[in-house]
C-alpha cells in the first residue's frame, strides 16, 4: 500500500507540476513594466537584409557592443515579415513577448490601439536623448495623432524607380520617366522579346497597398476620412487603383506572371535583367546580394501624374520604415530604453542604415556624408518633400489586408485577360470596405 | 507494476472483511479511490489540453474581442449573440463571404473525398493480385502520405507557377493543350490546383485502409462466387464492397473531417489570402480572426463550424449504422 500511495502522490505531483508549467511562467501584466531581470533583453528584429542570416551578421556585432557597454545581454531573433504581425499579436494576447521589437511603421496606430506597447511620452523620449533628434516625416508614422507615439523610428525608407541603364540605352531612352505617361511610353519600347518594362508583386497585399495609397493620393483621394472612417470607393481612389492595375491590363508593360509574385520575384527579375524598371524601397543592398552591380542601374523618383514631385497630388511614395517599440510588460524596462537609445544613437544609426541601404531617421546621422550618395539623395528628397504617411488609424492593418487583397484580385483579373473596368475596380474596393470593422 | 501487485493482493485479502463493518471504511475508500487518483493526472491534462481551450474559445465567441481588447481579453465587453448574428447574416458582406466559403468547402470536400476514395479503392483492389514489383508500387503509393505536408505542398507551389512551373511546361509547352500558360495559384483555376494537391495527398490513406480491409475478406467467398459464375464486376459489387462497408464507413468519415478542416494545404498553397475560388473555411476563419483582428467573430465562426461537423458526423453515423442494422436483420 505504501508503494501505491507513493506512486499516487508522485502522479498527482507530476500532473500539478505539468499544469503549472503549461499555464505558468506569466510575467507581470500591470502595464508599467518592471526591472526584475535587468541583465537580459529579448529583441525581435524585422528582416531587413537579403536573408535572416544576413540580418544576424549585421546585428550581432552591434548587440555585442551593447553588452560590452552595459552588461546587458540581448537575445536576438530575426522574424520574417510573413510572421511578424502574427507573432506580435500572439505576444500581445498572451503577454509573453520580447522586451524590444521592430514593427513596420504603417502598423504603429493599429498596434498602439492594443495598448501593448510602451507610449513614448516626454519622460521616455528624454531617456533616449529627446524627441527632436528624429526627423519629422519619420515621427509622423509612429501612431495616431494627438497620442504619445507607440514607437520610435529606426530606419527610414522610400520608394524609388530603379531602372536598368543598359536596357534603357538599348531602347534609345535617354532619361528615366518623370510622369506615368512617360513611363508607359517608355514601357512600350522596353516590353519586347520576352523582356518587360516593369515588375510588381501582385500577390503581396502590402506592396499593393503602398502603391495604391500613392496612386489614389495622386488623384487627390485618401482612403480614410479626416475622422478615420474608411472611404475606399471615391471616384479618385477608384481611378488611382485602376491606373495602377492598367499598367498590366491596358498598357501591357508588366508581365502577366507578376500577378502571382509574392516572394520578391520582381526584384530577382530586375536583377537578372528580365524587367527594365522596378518600384521598390531601398533595393540597393538586395540587388547587390543578387549580383547586380551598382553601376548597372539608376535610381529616380517614382513618377507622378504631371510636373515635379511635391506635396498633395505630387506625392510619390509612402513614408516607409521600421520603428522600434518596447513591450509594456517588459521585465527590464530601463534596459529596454537603454537599448533603444543605443540603437538610435548617431553612431549605430550610421552603421545600421549603411548596412541596410536605408536612411537614418535621426537628423544627426542623416547629415553624415555617407548618406549623400545620389541614390540616397533621391530617397532623402522623397522622404523630405513628397512622401505621404500611412493612415494613422487603428484599423490600418485591416485596411492593408482588405484593399491589398482587393488589388491582388484585380491583378489576377488583368493577368487572365479579364477586363479591368472602373466598375470592377469600384466593386472590388466596395467589397474591401465592407470587410472593415464597423465599430 | 510493483504498485498494482500489492494492491491486488490486498483487495483479495480484505474482500471478506469489507462487509463486516465501518471499521474498514478508510481502507475501502483508499482502495476505491486509488484508480481515480491514478486517473487524475490524465484527467487534468485532458482538461487542460482539450476542454479548457475549447470552453475559452466558445466563451470568446460571445465577446467583442478586437484589437482594443486582446491585450487583456477578460476586459472585452460581452456582446451576446452579435458575432453569430453577423456570421449568419447572409445578406451582409461578412455572412455572405462565410456562406460562399462554406459552399466552396463543401464542394471541395465532396470532390476530394470522392476522388480519394475512388482512386484509393481502385488501387487497393488492383494491388490484391500478386505480381512482380507489387511491394515497390505499394511503397511508392504511400509516399505522398508519408511526406511532410509543408514540403509536399511547397513543391506543388513551384510546379503550379505561371512562368516556370512544371504543370504549365507540360500542359502548354509540350502538349499544347492550353493556348497560353494558365494561372493555377490565382483566379478560378486555384480550385483545381487545390483539389489536385488534396487528392494527391489524401488518396494513399484511403488506399492503405482499404488494402487492410481487403485482407479480411475470406478467399472462399470469391471462389464460391466464381463457381456460381459471377464475373469480376459482380464479385466486386456483391462481395468486395459489402465486405468493406464497415471499413468504408470510418474511412469516409475520417477523410471528410480531415478534408473539411484542412488548413495546411490551402495555407501553404495560397498564403494568408486565398483566392475566392479556393477560399476554404479554415483559412477563411483564420483570416477573419488574425488578419482582421476580430477574434470574437472568428471564434463564433469556429463554433458554427464545430456544430456543423458534429451534426454531419452524428447524422452520418446514425444513417450508416441504421442501414447496416436493417441489412443484418
Amino acid at each position: 500500500m505504501r508503494t501505491s500511495r507513493a506512486a499516487a502522490v508522485a502522479a498527482v505531483t507530476m500532473s500539478l507540476a505539468l499544469a503549472a508549467t503549461a499555464c505558468g511562467g506569466g510575467s507581470s501584466t500591470d502595464g508599467g513594466g518592471s526591472n526584475d531581470s535587468p541583465k537580459t533583453l529579448t529583441y525581435w528584429a524585422s528582416n531587413q537584409g537579403a536573408s535572416i542570416e544576413v540580418d544576424k551578421k549585421v546585428l550581432q556585432p552591434e548587440l555585442d557592443k551593447f553588452e560590452k557597454q552595459t552588461g546587458i545581454e540581448v537575445k536576438l531573433e530575426v522574424v520574417p515579415w510573413s510572421d511578424l504581425l502574427n507573432r506580435i499579436l500572439t505576444a500581445t494576447t498572451s503577454g509573453q513577448g520580447p522586451d524590444v521589437l521592430n514593427i513596420g511603421n504603417t502598423w504603429s496606430a493599429s498596434l498602439q490601439a492594443t495598448g501593448a506597447l510602451l507610449p513614448w511620452d516626454e519622460k521616455n523620449f528624454t531617456a533616449i536623448g529627446g524627441k527632436d533628434r528624429f526627423v519629422d516625416s519619420a515621427l509622423g508614422s509612429t501612431g495616431a495623432e494627438g497620442q504619445d507615439p507607440a514607437a520610435v523610428p529606426l530606419y527610414s525608407m522610400a520608394y524609388a524607380l530603379y531602372y536598368n541603364k543598359k536596357m534603357f540605352a538599348d531602347a534609345g531612352i535617354s532619361k528615366p520617366p518623370a510622369t506615368w505617361e512617360e513611363l508607359v511610353a517608355d514601357g512600350k519600347k522596353l516590353s519586347k522579346d520576352g523582356k518587360w518594362a516593369l515588375g510588381v508583386e501582385g500577390s503581396n497585399p502590402s506592396e499593393n497597398i503602398h502603391h495604391a495609397v500613392v496612386f489614389a493620393k495622386q488623384h487627390g483621394a485618401d482612403f480614410f476620412t479626416a475622422d478615420g472612417k474608411p472611404d475606399f470607393t471615391s471616384d479618385e481612389a477608384v481611378e488611382g487603383v485602376k491606373q495602377f492595375v492598367d499598367l498590366m491590363a491596358k498598357d501591357k508593360i508588366i508581365a502577366p506572371g507578376n500577378a502571382e509574385y509574392a516572394q520578391n520575384q520582381s526584384v530577382s527579375d530586375f536583377a537578372k535583367g528580365k524587367t527594365a524598371m522596378l518600384l521598390w524601397q531601398s533595393a540597393s543592398a538586395n540587388l547587390k546580394s543578387q549580383g547586380m552591380s551598382e553601376d548597372a542601374y539608376g535610381i529616380a523618383p517614382v513618377p507622378v501624374q504631371s510636373g515635379a514631385p511635391g506635396a498633395d497630388t505630387g506625392v510619390n511614395s509612402m513614408v516607409m520604415g521600421i520603428n522600434m517599440a518596447v513591450f509594456k510588460n517588459t521585465d527590464n524596462i530601463d534596459g529596454a530604453k537603454q537599448f533603444v537609445k543605443f540603437m538610435t544613437s548617431d553612431a549605430e544609426q550610421k552603421i545600421l542604415n549603411t548596412a541596410y541601404s536605408t536612411i537614418p531617421p535621426v537628423s544627426g546621422a542623416q547629415s553624415d556624408a555617407s548618406f549623400n550618395t545620389p541614390a540616397n539623395a533621391v530617397l532623402k528628397d522623397t522622404l523630405a518633400k513628397s512622401a505621404v504617411a500611412a493612415p494613422q488609424v487603428a484599423d490600418e492593418s485591416q485596411f492593408e489586408t482588405a484593399v491589398g487583397t482587393a488589388v491582388k484580385e484585380l491583378w489576377a483579373d488583368a493577368a487572365a485577360g479579364r477586363p479591368v473596368t472602373t466598375d470592377s475596380v469600384k466593386a472590388a474596393l466596395e467589397k474591401a470596405q465592407q470587410q472593415m470593422p464597423t465599430k | 507494476m510493483t504498485t498494482t501487485v500489492p494492491a491486488k493482493a490486498e483487495v483479495r485479502e480484505n474482500s471478506p472483511g469489507t462487509a463486516d463493518g465501518p471499521r474498514r471504511r478508510p481502507g475501502r475508500i483508499r482502495r476505491i479511490g486509488l484508480p481515480y487518483l491514478l486517473l487524475l493526472p490524465a484527467l487534468l491534462l485532458e482538461l487542460l489540453v482539450h476542454l479548457v481551450p475549447m470552453v475559452i474559445g466558445i466563451a470568446m465567441s460571445f465577446k467583442e474581442l478586437t484589437q482594443f481588447y486582446i491585450r487583456d481579453w477578460t476586459t472585452a465587453p460581452w456582446n451576446g449573440l452579435d458575432n453569430y448574428r453577423m456570421s449568419v447574416d447572409f445578406n451582409a458582406p461578412v455572412g455572405e463571404a462565410l456562406l460562399h466559403s462554406f459552399l466552396v468547402t463543401v464542394a471541395f470536400t465532396l470532390l476530394s473525398v470522392g476522388l480519394c476514395w475512388l482512386i484509393g479503392t481502385a488501387a487497393a483492389i488492383y494491388m490484391q493480385d500478386t505480381f512482380r514489383g507489387r511491394g515497390l508500387l505499394r511503397a511508392l503509393f504511400l509516399v505522398p502520405y508519408a511526406l511532410p505536408v509543408y514540403t509536399a505542398v511547397i513543391t506543388w507551389v513551384f510546379m503550379f507557377q505561371h512562368d516556370n512551373g512544371l504543370v504549365n511546361h507540360v500542359l502548354h509547352d509540350q502538349l499544347g493543350i492550353t493556348d497560353k500558360p494558365s494561372f493555377w495559384l490565382i483566379g478560378d483555376n486555384s480550385f483545381i490546383a487545390l483539389l489536385t494537391v488534396s487528392v494527391w495527398k489524401g488518396w494513399p490513406f484511403a488506399f492503405l485502409i482499404v488494402m487492410a480491409g481487403l485482407q479480411n475478406i475470406p478467399k472462399e467467398l470469391y471462389e464460391a462466387a466464381a463457381l456460381d459464375g459471377a464475373g469480376m464486376w459482380q464479385q466486386l459489387r456483391r462481395i468486395t464492397l459489402p465486405s468493406l462497408r464497415p471499413v468504408n464507413q470510418v474511412l469516409v468519415l475520417v477523410l471528410f473531417l480531415w478534408t473539411f478542416n484542412d488548413f495546411n494545404t490551402p495555407y501553404v498553397l495560397f498564403g494568408k489570402t486565398a483566392p475566392e475560388a479556393a477560399d476554404l473555411i479554415s483559412v477563411h476563419i483564420y483570416q477573419a480572426s488574425f488578419v482582421t483582428w476580430n477574434f470574437g467573430t472568428g471564434s463564433a465562426m469556429s463554433v458554427l463550424l464545430l456544430l456543423f461537423l458534429l451534426l454531419v458526423t452524428g447524422g452520418y453515423l446514425w444513417l450508416t449504422s441504421r442501414g447496416r442494422r436493417t441489412a443484418d436483420a
